[in-house]
């Protein structure tokens, strides 16, 4: 993560991450997530579900900031976020 | 950096609590905006710590008739048209549970209208959210009362050139309380409306406009429910409080977003309160409705 | 369980059907109402608005009779004992809705005081005209129960045993009264609470989680799920499954509407209700219900006096049809009279039930007045030729 000016506060700041995870048979790959994933963390990907649907994948595993975007836009509740803790330091040390 | 931990929580979509998971995969298409709406009204829900054992939801028919089957919550899938007073007789039996309307443009403003303009006149103290896609869905795409001129469906198959409601106009002329317009993509700011509709007392209306691609976009050729989404994202304007005279839709240009209409006003189990008491005076118990058992 | 006290007017009063009816729903502990203003069922609603805002029950005028009904049932899911009532064209816009209480299975009361039909057809004078309608009137296939007073003092009785009956077998159950009944003054004798028995509703006895809207097991009635108390159950109109959830198939289909159907039909023998008069060792019987069986006695009593050996019936309840009756008597007697306000709706199911064993004969009318004995009596001296 870049900042303009390193925050004072930067060794409390704690970058939201999060792991996202795909139901891959609940997709029916309409690709909002994809679209509206503000860090472009998502693809759909070329393989196909049971029903014949192209669910997303990863391919940015380390941007995503738990933001649930995906998930709450995904019509299908196919794709969900979860937070991941304890990041801030490698945030900090990576700025 | 650290690749993914493995969370401590158990790996369910969060909505699974307030959705019923024996009935999902729904019956909505591919990149139909439906399963989002529901998805804001259940992250409202949530959000708000209501006790979802007090909450019913009630539903018409149509394709969004059918949100009442898929949310864990006392839910009621009623007739066409007749959301809004069976939800009104079980919110006037039911005082003490807040009663949600789930239901689509031809439901609640064509067969419905009525029901619509007289339950918000009494202010009766419902949360109706009305999915406009433009088109009767679930009996293959016809003209709507909302149908934007122009466009086309299957019974106008030459473009609507009948004028459509104005439905945030429609509803606050007739007594909402709260009135507010947004659509599936404005995902963040439905799901607060939801919220702050979940906390108004009175009769509350939020229209959400949702894509239908399987017919009202693939009949007018506007592609996707995606390209729906992408056509909100660049042709919506938020005005909130704007005067409801300007906020028509036309067909494919601009579409105004916001809350319209946020105020107060003394519910309909309130007015009867209020009016018994002055006539009847102390001896007046007021009307708080049954508690589950007959003849309460 | 018997009434409240609070809710019952005992005594002795002269009131009219309409208002007896009123008297009986609140005494049966109905605490919603919800109507729209209709000749001649009118006072109904009159009496309820003036009395429910003391006892803690709520009339509200809906804005039409599509909206009445389908509040009614909204409030009886909410657990509140729900009613209205209508006359012709309001029960035809109320038949929408009819059929998702039946569908749904949702106890609930709607009083019918016909009047002449079709259409806006004779507002203020009876008819019995819409049987066939309370009998099929929504669509789909299904069984109803339907009561016919004959007196204020039965207006009040019946609308008691409506709401029993429709706890009882978890339906809406139809009261079909006329405009002669609804407006005629009488004495009504209001027993004391404790002499009035109620029909509470059963809800299920297991916890959240365990239990389903429609348990159906083939011999008793499911109980139902109350709301608010975390059950979070489904109901719909659809063709449903046990957990109420809409299957669309065949299978599913035949499933809910045998449900529908065999309540009513297994307890025939419970719900039918017939007063008979002189029936064993009869040649003829007339047959009647409301009004017309009040109207029928004069010329049985003049057919009697000519030496024939005359009996009656009265149905009480006229659906579920007293088939497995009528089918005897028929194998006994030469004739049955139906006397109706109407050219033969009910009667079509007597003819039926007799099949051929005896004549049959209806004394038609076409509403706006009631029969002239002396036509009855016409009838019944020419089927004993
Ligand atoms: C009395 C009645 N008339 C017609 C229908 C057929 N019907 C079912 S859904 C529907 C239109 C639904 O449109 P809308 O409310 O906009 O819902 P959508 O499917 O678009 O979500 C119609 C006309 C019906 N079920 N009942
Ligand atoms: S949570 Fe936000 S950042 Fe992460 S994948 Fe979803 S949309 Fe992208
Ligand atoms: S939004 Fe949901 S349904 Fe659409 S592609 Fe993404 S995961 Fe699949
Ligand atoms: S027909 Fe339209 S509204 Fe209905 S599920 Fe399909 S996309 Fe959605
Ligand atoms: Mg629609």
């Amino acid at each position: 993560m870049k900042f303009w000016r390193t925050p004072l506060d930067i060794d409390q700041l704690k970058i939201p991450k999060g792991d996202v995870h795909i139901l891959e048979e609940r997709c029916k790959g309409c690709g909002f997530c994809v679209e509206y994933c503000p860090k472009g963390v998502l693809k759909l990907s070329d393989k196909f579900n049971s029903k014949g649907y192209h669910p997303p994948v990863v391919i940015k595993p380390g941007e995503c900031v738990n933001c649930d975007l995906c998930e709450m836009i995904c019509p299908d509740f196919a794709i969900f976020c979860l937070r991941v803790e304890e990041v801030n330091k490698e945030v900090a040390s990576e700025s | 950096m650290s690749t993914s931990v493995e969370p401590a929580v158990k790996k369910e979509h969060p909505m699974e609590k307030i959705l019923r998971m024996d009935r999902i995969p729904h019956i909505w298409c591919p990149t139909c905006g439906l399963g989002t709406v529901v998805t804001a009204l259940a992250t409202a829900l949530d959000e708000s710590e209501i006790d979802l054992n007090k909450v019913a939801i009630v539903s018409g028919i149509g394709c969004t008739g059918r949100v009442a089957g898929y949310m864990k919550l006392d839910s009621f899938h009623t007739t066409h048209g007749r959301a809004i007073p069976f939800a009104f007789g079980m919110h006037v039996a039911r005082p003490d549970l807040k009663t949600i309307v789930f239901s689509g443009d031809g439901d609640l403003v064509s067969i419905g209208g009525n029901h619509l303009i007289h339950t918000a006149r009494r202010n009766a103290d419902l949360m109706v959210i009305c999915v406009n896609n433009f088109i009767y869905a679930m009996t293959g795409g016809q003209v709507a009362p909302t149908t934007p001129i122009t466009a086309k469906s299957s019974t106008s198959p030459f473009g609507n050139f009948e004028h459509p409601f104005n439905l945030p106009l429609l509803a606050a002329s007739s007594g909402a309380v709260y009135v507010a317009r947004w659509t599936a993509l404005h995902i963040r700011r439905l799901t607060k409306a939801f919220k702050e509709a979940l906390n108004k007392r009175g009769f509350s209306f939020v229209e959400v406009i949702a894509p239908c691609s399987t017919l009202y976009a693939r009949r007018n050729k506007l592609g996707t429910g995606l390209d729906l989404m992408k056509f909100y994202h660049d042709n919506c304007v938020i005005k909130h409080g704007c005067d409801l005279k300007e906020v028509d839709i036309d067909y494919q240009s601009k579409i105004i977003v916001g809350k319209f209409v946020d105020i107060e006003k003394p519910t309909y189990i309130d007015c009867l309160n209020k009016g018994y008491k002055q006539v009847f005076g102390d001896k007046y118990k007021p009307y708080g409705g049954g508690d589950g058992n007959n003849g309460n | 369980m018997k009434a409240k006290p609070e809710n019952v007017l005992t005594g002795s009063h002269y009131l009219d059907g309409n208002h007896a009816s009123a008297e009986g729903a609140i005494a049966a502990g109905c605490r919603f109402f919800g109507g729209y203003p209709i000749t001649p069922s009118t006072e109904i609603a009159e009496r309820i608005s003036q009395r429910f805002p003391r006892i803690g029950g709520i009339f509200v005028q809906m804005e039409d009779e599509l909206a009445s009904m389908a509040a009614i049932l909204g409030a009886s899911n909410g657990g509140v004992k729900s009613m209205s009532c209508t006359s012709g064209p309001g029960f035809s816009l109320m038949m929408e809705n009819f059929g998702l209480g039946i569908m749904m299975e949702t106890p609930c009361v709607l009083v019918n005081v016909q009047r002449g039909g079709p259409s806006t057809g004779l507002p203020t004078l009876p008819g019995q005209a819409d049987m066939m309608q309370a009998r099929w009137g929504s669509h789909g296939d299904y069984e109803v129960i339907a009561l016919a007073p004959d007196s204020p003092q039965e207006s009040f009785e019946l609308t008691i045993h409506a709401f029993n009956l429709s706890e009882k077998y978890r339906m809406p159950v139809l009261i079909m009264t006329d405009e002669c009944v609804g407006h005629m003054t009488e004495k009504v004798v209001i027993p004391s609470a404790d002499e009035i028995d109620l029909v509470e509703r059963k809800y299920t006895d297991k916890k959240p989680g365990e239990a389903w809207p429609y348990e159906w097991n083939g011999k008793s009635i499911p109980p139902m799920l109350p709301v608010g108390k975390g059950y979070k159950f489904h109901i719909t109109g659809l063709t449903h499954d046990e957990k109420g959830y809409p299957v669309i198939n065949a299978e599913a289909q035949e499933k809910n509407v045998r449900q529908l159907i065999d309540k009513v039909k297994k307890n025939a023998d419970d719900i039918i209700w017939l007063e008979e008069w002189d029936t064993d060792g009869a040649d003829i019987i007339v047959m009647s219900y409301g009004i017309s069986s009040r109207v029928a006695r004069p010329a049985i009593a003049k057919a009697r006096a000519d030496g024939i050996k005359i009996g009656q019936i009265r149905m009480i309840t006229v659906w579920p049809f007293p088939e497995k009756r009528i089918r005897e008597l028929a194998g006994k007697v030469k004739a049955m009279v139906m006397v109706e306000l109407n050219h033969g709706q009910v009667y079509l199911e007597m003819d039926r039930c007799a099949a051929g064993q005896c004549v049959t004969a209806v004394v038609g009318h076409s509403g706006g007045t009631v029969h002239k004995p002396d036509d009855i009596y016409k009838v019944i001296k020419d089927v004993v030729k």
